[in-house]
């Protein structure tokens, strides 16, 4: 769904305030069953001076669901990565805590940073399940309000991608003194260590249901690893995304015997490079923020055999003859995540990297 | 080895016995309160209420000016799009055109942030294009604009004269510029205003004599197949012919192991002699407003606005009024292929005619396609076109009028995909067409869905 103001001339000059109050209760009657209402504002409404915090405390009142602003003008900062941070101040500060869950357990956890790509979150949900946790919040994809609002009903915050939902983490730590761990589960390797990092916080029955499940869970993962490694054994990938995946594909790369030669972030912060260093091996580059003249030249020089990047670099390597995955959206297939999403990993890498399309390309000099 | 993904996987039982108990953390609304408000939104009441929306747009079907800006200057040879303001729009642009064409899309931004919000976007300006010239060598960098830099009223000709006092490009190279403001017009807004700005710039003297050689412009076109089957009908017809903004190639160039950052488009010589040619013809009336006005105010030339050559009559329009014009017959072999076509038509009638369809999409593709379902005895009843105005309006009703095949048919401007879908359930049709987007439709109407437009994947 596109739900948008439709800014025109006439609003810039005369400001849409008005405008977007009307809009909020037009949602409202179109959408009766809305249980609220974010409003996030593109760079005009920054720049003319539109109060969207003022309207949407007035709706909220007047419509009787929360109506959120979140002043995500694109020329605030310097890249998305601002836009994280200010989403989750916005629901910290509009949805967080509004709800208490009224049955608790010893065993609640947030799971944090998953937008459900190909149904990822679904995927680690299981595993967590499986383990003997409750998952109270899936953040944010596939997630209700009523998630994000009763999330402080949890004893532990999981968290995949860092970079975008730190914020509520250490949010939720200084103000209900709730801990959180970072984990990673992309490709068994990953994930056995990541499940029996996030056992620690609870007591032996999860520590044993861990290991239950990961005893389980092996045959199948080595099956798959027995299958694509052969054909995969000795690739390079070079990386170049977003989030957390530039370090936390390479265990799933390595788990199929291949090997992360470069990776680079579109909106990295500094605590994302550190978290980078350990993952590569002596030798790998790293870079940030690479125009397409330095992807083309890195790809020049270090010869991947796979480059991950995103929709608008894929056509480029196309051209170029160089296996191409879209690591955002997994070209449209997944999950990746978790067990599940293993096998799918596997499968992809292997009908994009052995491809027989590659050799048809008779090159011109 | 047996894969399953998310086609399958979340069938099982495991994944939807955790859509179960996840339940008792959504607070969801209850089944009988979503099916009662999907019932409702299918009403005549719903849809009197869905029409009266003055503030709220839903699922509009139009972009904004820049993307067809970009696509416009796409058209021409070693053009390097440039985009003054901030850089996420830049972003969207180049992926919403990537994943229609298949093809890498190159543009660099001035990436302006809150310093130029409040100090203007001169120097994110000057430094953007120095890099940009230096680093991707382009002979002509076309400059068009977000909202962001609109707003704060940026002023681009007297900053690319400023940057080329600076140095920061050659005093020869080509800055074409087009304004172009997202909350005014939508994309086809773009496209004319950017073909109106390079046309501006590559054209430097008008000569006594004529080239002989006919200019046409495509309009922002999505299917490079079109663009290359017009220059095969003038090459059949012996009529020697430009095509101005050429994404015949740059937006579907061939697999040769090298990623070339400007494949195909006009050449910019050749299009400097597009000023001394016979006429223009434009395929999209709509999409070259203001650059039909500029080819006959400032080159004195004629202009020729046809319909976009979709269906028999449209064709013919087309083919006839370059015919007439130029003195070329038009060939037999075009004639055979004319009359294979509507053999293919006559054949094939008994499947369209009296069906009732509803369309979505731009204006000159409207108007080509309801013209198609007219000759072929089907009855276009809800035609919604978001950005069109009063005049599309006009067209569309004449065409509807002009077979009684049209007088079911009502035309829409100003409407969005919310609207059509309150139609399409209070005035059940049997087919849609409309862009990829319109999919929803198809899955809420369960109307089968023919994917024409921008953007199709």
């Amino acid at each position: 769904m596109h739900i948008t103001s439709d800014f025109l001339e006439r609003d810039i000059v005369f400001g849409g305030d008005k405008k977007l109050e009307q809009l909020c209760r037009e949602v409202k009657e179109m959408f009766p069953l809305a249980k609220g209402i974010s409003v996030q504002s593109e760079c005009p409404i920054g720049l003319i001076g539109d109060d969207i915090e003022a309207v949407s405390k007035k709706m909220t009142r007047e419509l009787g669901i929360p109506v959120i602003p979140v002043g995500c003008e694109g020329f605030r900062g310097v890249s998305q990565s601002l836009g994280h941070h200010i989403a989750n101040n916005s629901i910290s500060d509009h949805v967080l805590g509004k709800k208490k869950h009224d049955k608790t357990t010893q065993y609640d956890v947030n799971l944090i940073g998953d937008y459900n790509i190909g149904g990822n979150a679904w995927a680690s949900r299981k595993i967590l399940e499986e383990m003997g946790l409750r998952v109270l919040t899936q953040w944010s994809g596939d997630a209700t309000i009523n998630e994000l609002a009763i999330a402080p009903s949890a004893k532990l915050n999981v968290i995949h991608c860092y970079r975008s939902m730190n914020y509520i983490c250490r949010y939720m730590e200084d103000n209900y003194s709730i801990p959180w761990v970072e984990y990673n589960f992309f490709g068994p390797t990953k994930t056995y260590q990541s499940m029996r990092k996030i056992a620690q916080f609870f007591d032996d029955r999860v520590k044993e249901k861990t290991e239950e499940v990961i005893t389980d869970n092996k045959p199948s993962m080595d099956g798959v690893i027995e299958h694509y490694r052969q054909r995969l054994e000795g690739k390079t990938v070079m990386l170049y995304i977003g989030g957390l995946r530039p370090r936390h594909v390479i265990g799933a790369y390595e788990d199929l015997g291949m090997g992360g030669i470069a990776a680079g972030y579109e909106f990295g912060h500094n605590d994302d490079y550190k978290r980078t260093y350990p993952e590569m091996k002596e030798g790998a580059v790293i870079y940030d923020d690479a125009t397409p003249y330095e992807l083309e030249e890195l790809t020049k020089r270090l010869r991947p055999d796979l480059v991950g990047a995103g929709v608008k670099e894929k056509y480029a390597y196309h051209k170029l003859g160089v296996a191409f995955r879209q690591m955002h959206s997994w070209d449209y297939l997944g999950p990746y995540h978790g067990f599940d999403g293993f096998a799918v990993f596997a499968r992809d890498m292997d009908m994009t990297v052995n491809s027989p399309t590659w050799n048809l390309i008779r090159r011109r000099k | 080895m047996k894969v399953i993904d998310h086609n399958e996987l979340f069938k099982g039982q495991d994944y939807l016995r955790q859509f179960e108990t996840k339940k008792e953390f959504e607070l969801p609304c209850t089944p009988e309160e979503v099916s009662s408000v999907s019932e409702y939104t299918k009403t005549a009441d719903y849809m009197q209420k869905n029409f009266a929306r003055t503030a709220l747009t839903i699922n509009p079907a139009k972009a904004c000016q820049p993307i067809g800006a970009m696509l416009c200057a796409c058209g021409f040879e070693n053009t390097l799009n440039f985009v003054q303001g901030s850089q996420g729009c830049v972003a969207y642009f180049r992926s919403h055109l990537s994943r229609h064409f298949k093809e890498p899309v190159a543009a660099v931004s001035s990436s302006m942030t809150e310093d130029a919000a409040v100090f203007g976007g001169l120097n994110n300006l000057l430094e953007g294009l120095e890099n940009a010239y230096n680093l991707y060598k382009p002979d002509m960098i076309a400059m068009s604009t977000t909202c962001m830099a609109e707003v704060i009223g940026d002023d681009l000709s007297a900053y690319i004269k400023q940057a080329k006092e600076k140095g920061c490009v050659p005093h020869y190279m080509m800055v074409p510029f087009a304004h172009t403001p997202s909350f005014v017009g939508s994309h086809i807004t773009g496209y004319d205003n950017m073909l109106k700005g390079i046309l501006s710039a590559v054209t430097p003297e008008k000569k006594p004599e004529k080239t002989g050689r006919i200019n046409i412009i495509p309009g922002f076109e999505t299917y490079t197949g079109n663009i290359r089957e017009v220059k095969r009908l003038m090459s059949l017809m012996g009529q020697p012919c430009m095509v101005l903004a050429d994404t015949s190639d740059s937006m579907d160039s061939p697999n040769t192991g090298q990623y070339r950052l400007y494949p195909g488009g006009t050449p910019l010589e050749e299009a400097k002699t597009a000023i001394n040619a016979e006429a223009t013809f434009s395929l999209q009336k709509y999409a070259t407003v203001k650059t039909g006005e500029f080819i006959k105010e400032v080159w004195g030339q004629g202009f020729y606005a046809l319909p976009m050559p979709v269906g028999i009559r449209k064709m013919d329009e087309f083919l006839d009024t370059i015919s007439s014009l130029c003195g070329k017959p038009i060939p037999q072999e075009i004639d055979d292929e004319r009359g294979s076509a509507v053999d293919a038509m006559i054949d094939s009638h008994p499947y369209i005619h009296g069906k009732r369809f509803a369309m979505v999409g731009d204006h000159d593709l409207l108007l080509g396609i309801m013209s198609f379902v007219i000759e072929m005895g089907g009855e276009s009843i809800h035609v919604v076109c978001t950005n069109g105005d009063k005049s599309f309006e006009a067209d569309a009703y004449q065409l509807l009028s002009s077979s009684p095949h049209g007088k079911n048919g009502k035309v829409y401007i100003a409407k969005d995909m919310w609207h059509l879908r309150s139609l399409m359930f209070n005035e059940p049709v049997d087919l849609l067409i409309g862009n990829s987007y319109a999919k929803f439709l198809w899955q809420d109407t369960s109307t089968p869905l023919i994917r024409v437009g921008f953007s199709a994947v």
